[in-house]
């Protein structure tokens, strides 16, 4: 049991203690819950992550409309306490399943729907200030690894070098007690949107040639990659890169690895690489490495309006964002990263991704 | 002139009395059809030949019509047209004998002071035979009047004058007798003591039916107990089984639109039912009152100026209606341009300025007729009705019920047997329950019948006039109890106090129950519907001139001002309920609110033991402190004692 599980545990009797503590003095008993909201987030510019504002919900017991998550959070806060104290994670679904009953001889359980338990665990998380790892509570895993690094996951030694086609599967928790990194000849470590581009680089052992770690989200990265990314960051002083497909879609896949999200915007400083750096695709590369107008794809609706909101964002009000979503926006089209093959199935090892590397051409 | 007389409801012009009786029969029915009535006698409308095509030839002279032209009796109409008077079939005509004779007995009781003591007696005769009686301590009749009243059609004291009265022209009861002898041969039968230490008088009347005249058959006199009062029995064709539903409808809303009487039924086979007496003062006594001029039709108008004793047209607007001062008489002759002094008869055989008369009589501002001469039931009454009712007919629907749980509780088996038990102890349960309860100080409008609770409100308009006739509208409702609430209401209609069972569509009481949004108050209502609700709803008008649609008396014609009058007083009565149906459903809803509460400590205490290790009992108990404090206020404090008090229990 690493040192936070018990502080985890502290902070979850220390909920209850306060608690009762209020309802022996005879007021109504509240929890206060931090704000997931839009509203109650900001851009912190100085450390370029966005963050929780103050505004925090007071949750009563005595109160109709918030009883019933009253009581659901001190369900699920007794069976995290369970969790840790016998070692033993889970996925929220399960959760959901253990926190289930029936209210008394009612036709009324203590969760209809997983539904109502998944942003209970979120507000948990919140209020104590716990990451959900810490809660012994995981998503799904998704997200694949290779690279010149060895690590260690609960006691296996595993090195990335030799995970073959598939790689490593990320855990959605990674914290230190479960992973710990071991030899390293890593020199910096590349985020790819899509599985199969991250199949190709696998497979042309990129990461070998120019001793890197590459890592998928498959899509949106969940909790266990971003956290992951911080860590190779942070521990191990690797800059990261970030290679998502030329669309608004991809450009925000990169802004929440860069500053967070709003609605987990109270893990962004555990999780938010503020130095990622955005290395394609640029809505220039079209024209840089001279592809046809064929592999392009018109813009839709939705990808305009989106694009137009980002420009707004104070993350993007660098004069070389702004330029580089305007040009997507004139030209009205997008481009996938395989869009790229289209010059040659290894073009993105052999020429894309080494040209762009030498000439430091990205965005951060 | 003649024809737009004789739409009229009012005396048609005519001069022969029976003849004016018969065309108020035949007026309403057949005037569409009726062709130039000649002014001496009116006849029986010959059955109109097609319109001839062109060149086909005669078939009869005039002279040869005439020939087959000939008055018939007002008894012999009655004989080929009884459903005009509620005697269409087997089922219906028990029904219309014992309303008949029940609403005279109830207009005898109240002219003469007397808190009526009604029984009706319904029993087996015969195959479709029964024999109707009705018995009232009513004020009995003269001896000389007995015959005429009951064996000779529109003989009465009703029809002539204006005043708020259930029976109105005379036709009921010797209709009754006619009925019951045209399909048994059987004589009617009347017993009558007009005081004490006087003879009763015993007679059987035959009508005869051409000459509508009665045939006394027997002619006894003999010796009762009771100072006073009438006998009525009639033998008839009858469909029991088939009308006892609507004549037990009709018994039960006589006794709760008249509460100052106390009802007793015998009936066949079954227990008889009593309704008691919950007033012990009779109703006020209704006034009579001349017409108002508004009110009045160009050939009433013109029989007025015919039969008035005044000398002159001056004097005959003052005499003959209400309202009509020197000053107000004379604005009215001005605007007509007649001479206040000439002779009435003048001016009744002068169309043109008994015209001139009618249109001046419209255009001149006349007071309101009195409304002091009206007698409605009252708001108090109505509510005593209202409970007195609950109580006979749920207990009777209890005793029924209980009654065939403990049957099965004993005799039944298995499954059956068990949930009879249940039910019959869930009954007690209840009943003791309510025992208690009603202990308990209640709301405004609360009323604990039969172990129900229900809630009971009642609005009496101020008098109004249509029509130059005055009115005045009374609506209650009772809500709640074991009353369904997944059906429309129940609409009982009365006028005059008498219930009104049949033609519910075609009523304007209907139509202005219909017209009121319920929805406002707390009721669902389908469009163009009744409300839905477990709710009686009471409608009375009483007024010295009921605007029925047809003669038997079933539905109210539809006049804005009445219309508006029974809307008025059914949103007043909602309101009431919807501010009582407001406050209980926030007294349950924290009740509920409350257990939903215990239920969720219940969770919290074993989530505490979980993380800090505390003692579940201590912290429900801390928490129970807490609920008390947060859940409840002022109202619900009660709901919640009582609550607890029950589970204490």
């Amino acid at each position: 049991m690493g040192t936070h599980t018990t502080g985890t545990t502290k902070k979850l009797e220390g909920l209850a203690k306060s608690t009762l503590q209020l309802v022996k003095s005879g007021k109504n008993p509240l929890i206060e819950v931090p704000t997931r909201t839009l509203a109650n987030v900001q851009f912190n510019e100085k450390k370029q992550i966005i963050e929780l504002k103050g505004a925090k919900q007071k949750r009563y017991f005595f109160n109709v409309g918030q009883a019933k998550k009253f009581m659901q959070t001190f369900l699920v806060a007794k069976a995290c306490k369970d969790l840790i104290g016998e070692d033993k994670t889970t996925s929220i679904r399960d959760l959901y399943y253990m926190t289930k009953h029936t209210l008394g001889d009612t036709p009324q359980n203590t969760f209809e729907e997983q539904d109502e338990s998944d942003p209970i665990i979120e507000d948990l998380e919140v209020t104590i200030d716990a990451l959900r790892e810490e809660l012994h509570l995981f998503a799904s895993n998704r997200g694949s690894m290779v690279g010149d690094l060895t690590i260690v996951d609960k006691g296996d030694t595993i090195d990335l070098r030799r995970m073959g086609s598939g790689g490593w599967s990320i855990p959605s928790i990674v914290e230190d007690d479960v992973v710990q990194f071991r030899k390293n000849d890593a020199k910096f470590v590349l985020l790819v949107e899509k599985d199969a581009v991250w199949r190709r680089l696998n497979e042309d052992k990129f990461w070998k040639k120019y001793k890197c770690v590459l890592i998928t989200g498959q899509g949106q990265p969940p909790r266990g990659v971003r956290r992951l990314c911080r860590r190779l960051t942070r521990e191990l002083k690797l800059p990261l890169y970030v290679l998502v497909d030329n669309d608004p879609w991809g450009f925000y896949i990169y802004s929440v690895l860069k500053q967070g999200s709003i609605n987990l915007a109270y893990e962004s400083m555990r999780m938010a690489v503020p130095e990622a750096r955005f290395i394609g695709l640029s809505s220039f590369d079209k024209d840089k490495y001279t592809l046809p107008n064929n592999v392009t794809i018109r813009m839709t609706d939705e990808d305009n309006s989106r694009a137009k909101q980002m420009l707004a964002y104070p993350w993007f009000q660098r004069k070389e964002w702004q330029r580089e979503i305007q040009h997507m926006v004139k030209t009205g089209v997008k481009l996938e990263i395989e869009a790229l093959s289209n010059r040659g199935i290894s073009f993105i090892t052999e020429e894309y991704l080494p040209r762009k590397l030498r000439d430091r051409d990205w965005l951060a | 002139m003649a024809a737009k007389g004789l739409k009229n409801k009012v005396k048609p012009v005519a001069k022969a009395k029976p003849a004016k009786q018969l065309s108020l029969l035949t007026a309403e029915r057949s005037a569409p059809r009726q062709k130039p009535v000649k002014l001496k006698a009116v006849e029986a409308p010959p059955p109109e030949p097609p319109p001839p095509p062109a060149r086909l030839a005669r078939r009869a002279t005039a002279e040869q019509m005439a020939s087959k032209q000939r008055e018939i009796s007002i008894s012999e109409f009655f004989t080929k047209n009884r459903h005009l008077l509620g005697f269409d079939s087997p089922s219906k005509a028990l029904l219309t004998a014992v309303k008949e004779a029940v609403d005279n007995s109830l207009d005898a009781c109240e002219e003469a002071g007397i808190l009526p003591d009604i029984t009706v007696e319904i029993k087996e005769a015969g195959p479709d035979r029964y024999v109707m009686a009705v018995e009232d301590n009513g004020p009995g009749i003269v001896k000389a009047q007995i015959p005429k009243i009951f064996g000779k059609l529109l003989y009465g004291s009703k029809f002539h004058r204006l005043k708020q009265s259930r029976g109105q022209q005379g036709i009921g009861i010797s209709a009754a007798a006619m009925y019951g002898q045209l399909t048994t041969g059987k004589p009617i039968v009347v017993t009558s003591k007009t005081g004490k230490g006087r003879d009763a008088h015993h007679f059987e009347i035959q009508i005869d039916t051409r000459k509508n005249a009665p045939v006394v058959a027997r002619d006894d006199e003999l010796e009762i107990a009771k100072d006073h009062g009438t006998r009525v029995e009639i033998e008839l064709e009858a469909d029991y089984r088939n009308g006892k539903r609507w004549l037990l409808r009709y018994l039960e809303q006589t006794a709760l639109a008249n509460p100052h009487c106390r009802l007793e039924y015998r009936r066949p086979d079954e227990e008889p039912l009593v309704f008691p007496r919950v007033a012990e003062t009779p109703p006020r006594e209704a006034v009579e009152i001349k017409p108002h001029p508004y009110g009045v039709e160009l050939g009433q108008l013109i029989l007025k100026l015919q039969e008035t004793s005044a000398r002159d047209v001056r004097g005959c607007l003052m005499h003959e209606f209400s309202r009509v001062s020197p000053t107000v008489a004379g604005e009215i002759l001005k605007a007509a341009r007649i001479h206040g002094g000439t002779r009435p008869k003048v001016v009744a055989n002068d169309v043109k300025m008994a015209e001139a008369l009618h249109k001046a009589i419209q255009a001149t501002k006349i007071m309101s007729p009195p409304t002091n001469c009206l007698s409605p039931i009252g708001e108090e009454l109505i509510h005593k009705g209202l409970v007195s009712f609950l109580a006979v007919t749920q207990e009777v629907a209890q005793a029924e019920e209980q009654e065939q749980l403990e049957l099965q509780a004993q005799a039944g088996r298995g499954k059956r047997k068990e949930e009879a038990a249940k039910r019959l102890e869930e009954i007690k349960q209840r009943l003791a329950q309510s025992a208690q309860e009603a202990q308990q100080p209640k709301e405004e409008g609360e009323e604990i019948v039969a172990g129900h609770k229900f809630f009971i409100t009642s609005v009496t308009r101020p008098p109004r006039v249509y029509r130059g006739n005055p009115f005045q509208v009374e609506v209650g409702l009772a809500y709640g109890g074991p009353l369904p609430g997944d059906r429309p209401v129940e609409l009982y209609r009365f006028a005059n106090r008498v219930p009104l069972l049949f033609q519910r569509g075609a009523c304007g009481v209907t139509e202005a129950v219909l017209r009121t949004d319920w929805r406002n108050y707390e009721l669902s209502q389908p469009k163009g519907s009744l409300p839905v609700g477990p709710m009686i709803l009471f409608v009375h008008i009483a007024s010295v001139w009921v605007p029925f649609t047809s003669e038997s008396k079933e539905a109210v014609a539809h006049y804005p001002e009445i219309l508006g009058e029974i809307r008025l007083a059914a949103q007043e009565c909602g309101r009431r309920l919807a501010a009582f149906v407001r406050r209980r459903k926030s007294a349950e809803y924290e009740l509920q609110r409350r257990s939903i509460f215990e239920l969720y400590i219940d969770e919290i205490a074993q989530s505490m033991k979980g993380l800090v290790g505390s003692n579940p009992e201590q912290v429900k108990k801390d928490f129970g402190k807490l609920a008390n404090k947060f859940t409840g206020g002022e109202t619900t404090d009660a709901v919640l004692k009582r609550a607890e008090k029950e589970m204490e229990d």
